[in-house]
């Protein structure tokens, strides 16, 4: 075949892309003898085959004559690109002109493939290699597929490059060929991408990357929103100025000095009643604000404390009775139940008790003293027989006092009598210690000491009235209205007998000087009196100063008078002249008399029997008659204070539960219980219903004064 | 006579009686009344000639102790209406000429 290097025909190609093996021909002249080779390129080939055979002439062909076919053309062949522009101007900025470019390019690439070699000694090359050498086999197979399969770069024109070619394809030709395909690739290569590897471990460049992204879930936002309550206003205004602040300041001193005053005695009583509390038995010893709620839980307490320290007393109380009385032969006992005491009273004599109307179990004392020369002050103190160890209520004053008495209708009300002449009301009710009404000088006290007060029904407005009797001789009524105590002279005792001269012959009488009273149960405005010379007088409210009839009773002063709780005409008196007797009021003769052999303090009946009463002697002993049983001796005489010295000074008896209770001279009251011997009821008769009721007891002692009368009006007394 | 040295004697009195702090109108609790009457004692003895001084001290000690935005006035002679919050007023007097008034409103 025809070699390459002989071609005539040489476009104009890229020298380089050439070889070395085909130089370029440059402006070659050639000239062509024969008309042929002028006519069309592509006819060319087709001649040099078709020369065998006759001309063909196609029907298009230039029809020239043998001058023109004659006329030689000269051809210069350049290795320039015909189509690349010759004239290229560019913009210069620097120069602010078109500029002719020198060099123009004449590169005209036919065709372009891009193929996949590489340089074996490049970096990419040998790190195939040695990735592939030390992978599997099938690596250096692939390598010459991979070159086998690389395309490489055609000449167009040299149908002999191609058929050497298609040569050096088939038959795997020389490296060189390889090399200049190789080198070829690697011009193109340059201007693009690598291509992808196969089998290799996908390496992360910059260019191609995996974006992976997430998005957690996001909740859904809600607003929320409050407002809290505007904190509460107020308005407030003022004008402080110079006077205000002045006068601001002399009222709080003014009221600094009043408190001060107040505080100081309300501090004084505070104390005696903090005191007193102290010394409750109680655990609870607090006496902090909480008390007044505690009070009555602590009182409960103190007395189940009370009463189950005193247990065998309030056993004794309640249930014992004496048996021995029987073996006694109509004799009773006295049996010593609770003690009362109290420390403040210590140095004062019981000078009064008596019994609560409504609570039967509650009494009061008073405390003062007989003695002229020892006059201190004075203490009501109101016991229960529930809590012996302690007073319910306690109430002290200036003076000793003398007497007391509770009212029928309102049982908190009690009247006292004091030492210095004065009266009072206390209001049980009422918390404080201090006196609801008092009187005074002003509004009309006794001089002298009270020595009885006793309550009336109440007046006509319903005011609550008492008498009082004094050593000064008046018996004075008192009403308590709202402003205070009222006081009405109702009778001035007097002297019988005895007058004396005044200045400017007056003649005065000698005021008597009453020292004990009782008051009628039925007849309302008749009552006696009791002197201190030994008279006892029968009066009325209604003459102020006559008596009705007077008793030549004793011959010292009369200690205590009392009517008959159930006979309406008999009283009985006692007197420091050692004697009891027991009158008729219609009689002016005593119907018994007992002489004692010791001044006697006190008498009282009984409130269950008629005939039976007791009392009280300055030896301590107590005696207890039953006119039914025993018209001469007493049933029982006992020993009941403790020491001799103690002068037992008052006797009452419980209206309901058969105990005494007496009053003596250290400030003590004792509680007796009365053995059965002594509260004997009238017997019962075999087949007759026993009569109960005040017209039995009457009805025994008037048969007994009958009894009495008789001998005594025939002795012609 | 009488009136002079009556009047003599209520001067002494009023040098030496009326400088105690009186509180003339106060609805707070036991614990901040005390607190806060002695704040003003103090911060009146201190500033005897200053008046916005002291009322600085107990302004700024109050805000601190019992929260914001307290409100003090201290003077010997004015008037005044506020609105105040509730359980946080006290007006009262000091030292024989001067009226504090501290309340509490934010």
């Amino acid at each position: 075949m025809k070699a390459k290097a002989g071609s005539k025909h040489q476009q104009g190609q890229s020298g380089p892309s050439e070889g070395k093996a085909v130089p370029p021909r440059p402006a070659k002249a050639v000239s062509k003898k024969r008309d042929d080779h002028v006519s069309t390129e592509a006819g060319e080939g087709v001649e040099e085959r078709v020369t065998a055979k006759a001309l063909v002439k196609p029907p298009d062909q230039l029809k020239l004559t043998k001058d023109e076919l004659k006329e030689e053309f000269t051809r210069i062949l350049k290795a320039n690109n015909p189509y690349a522009p010759q004239n290229i101007v560019r913009y210069s900025f620097k120069k602010r002109a078109y500029k002719p470019i020198n060099y123009v390019d004449q590169m005209a690439i036919h065709f372009s493939m891009n193929g996949n070699m590489i340089l074996k000694d490049s970096d990419e090359g040998r790190r195939q290699s040695i990735k592939l050498s030390t992978t599997a086999e099938k690596a250096p197979v692939e390598t010459s597929a991979v070159t086998s399969e690389e395309a490489e770069i055609k000449d167009e024109d040299s149908t002999g490059d191609t058929q050497a070619a298609g040569e050096e394809e088939g038959e795997g030709s020389g490296t060189a060929e390889v090399a200049e395909a190789v080198e070829a690739v690697e011009a193109v290569e340059a201007e693009e991408p690598a291509p992808p590897r196969v089998k290799e471990q996908k390496l992360a460049n910059r260019f191609n990357f995996i974006e992976s992204a997430s998005r957690t879930v996001n909740r859904p936002m809600q607003e929320s929103a409050c407002q809290t309550d505007p904190t509460p206003r107020k308005d407030f205004s003022a004008t402080p100025t110079q006077w205000e602040i002045y006068d601001a300041y002399v009222e709080e001193l003014q009221k600094i000095a009043m408190s001060k005053m107040k505080a100081k005695p309300k501090a004084q009583i505070a104390e005696t009643e903090d005191k007193n509390k102290g010394r409750k038995l109680t655990p609870l010893e607090s006496q902090s604000d909480d008390l007044p709620t505690f009070s009555d839980t602590a009182k409960v307490l103190e007395r189940m404390v009370d009463q189950s320290g005193f247990d065998d007393i309030a056993q004794d109380f309640k249930y014992f009775e004496d048996a021995s009385d029987e073996y006694r032969d109509q004799q009773g006992t006295l049996l010593p139940l609770w003690k009362f005491q109290a420390d403040k009273t210590k140095r004062l004599a019981v000078t009064d008790i008596s019994w609560n109307p409504k609570h039967k179990d509650l009494f009061a004392a008073g405390y003062g003293s007989y003695d002229f020369t020892k006059q201190g002050q004075g203490m009501l103190l109101v016991y229960t027989m529930k809590n012996p160890s302690f007073p319910e209520y306690i109430f002290s004053s200036e003076s000793g006092i003398m007497c007391l008495d509770f009212h029928n209708d309102y049982p908190y009300l009690v009247a006292v009598g004091f030492y210095d002449g004065n009266v009072a009301i206390y209001n049980l009710n009422k918390a404080t210690s201090q006196r609801s009404h008092k009187s005074s000088p002003k509004s009309g006290k006794h001089t002298e000491p009270v020595w009885q007060v006793k309550w009336q029904k109440d007046d006509i407005e319903n005011n609550v009235n008492f008498f009082s009797i004094s050593s000064d001789g008046r018996i004075v009524s008192w009403t308590l209205v709202k402003s205070g105590l009222v006081h009405t002279d109702i009778i001035k005792l007097s002297v019988e007998g005895t007058t004396t001269e005044g200045p400017e012959g007056l003649q005065l009488q000698n005021p008597g000087c009453g020292t004990s009273f009782d008051f009628h149960k039925e007849i309302d405005y008749l009552f006696l009196v009791g002197t201190e010379e030994g008279k006892i007088y029968k009066c009325s409210k209604f003459y102020s100063r006559q008596f009705l009839d007077v008793f030549e009773a004793h011959h010292m002063p009369v200690d205590s008078i009392r009517w008959n709780p159930y006979h309406m005409k008999v009283f009985i008196s006692c007197s420091s002249d050692w004697t009891v007797k027991i009158w008729d009021h219609t009689i002016k003769t005593p119907m018994f008399i007992y002489n004692l052999n010791s001044a006697v303090g006190d008498v009282a009946w009984s409130p269950y029997s008629s005939t039976v009463f007791a009392a009280v002697t300055t030896d301590g002993k107590a005696h207890v008659f039953d006119l039914n049983i025993n018209k001469y001796e007493a049933l029982c005489t006992q020993l009941v204070v403790g020491k001799k010295k103690y002068k037992p000074t008052c006797i009452q008896f419980n209206p309901v539960y058969p105990v005494v209770i007496i009053g003596d001279e250290r400030g003590h009251v004792t509680s007796l219980k009365l053995s059965p011997n002594l509260r004997k009821m009238p017997k019962e008769r075999r087949g007759q219903e026993v009569k109960k009721g005040p017209e039995v007891e009457i009805a025994k002692l008037d048969k007994l004064l009958n009894l009495m009368r008789e001998p005594e009006s025939k002795a012609g007394k | 006579m009488a009136d002079t040295g009556e009047g003599k004697k209520e001067e002494a009195d009023y040098k030496t009686f009326h400088t105690f702090p009186l509180i003339r109108h106060t609805d707070m609790p036991e614990e901040m009344r005390v607190e806060a009457v002695e704040l003003c004692v103090t911060a009146c003895e201190k500033y005897t000639t200053n008046n916005e001084s002291a009322a600085k001290m107990i302004k700024e000690m109050m805000d601190k102790k019992f929260g914001s935005s307290w409100h003090v006035v201290i003077g010997e002679g004015f008037g005044f209406e506020i609105t105040h919050e509730v359980k946080n007023l006290l007006y009262m007097f000091f030292g024989g000429s001067l009226a504090v008034c501290v309340w509490k409103c934010s």
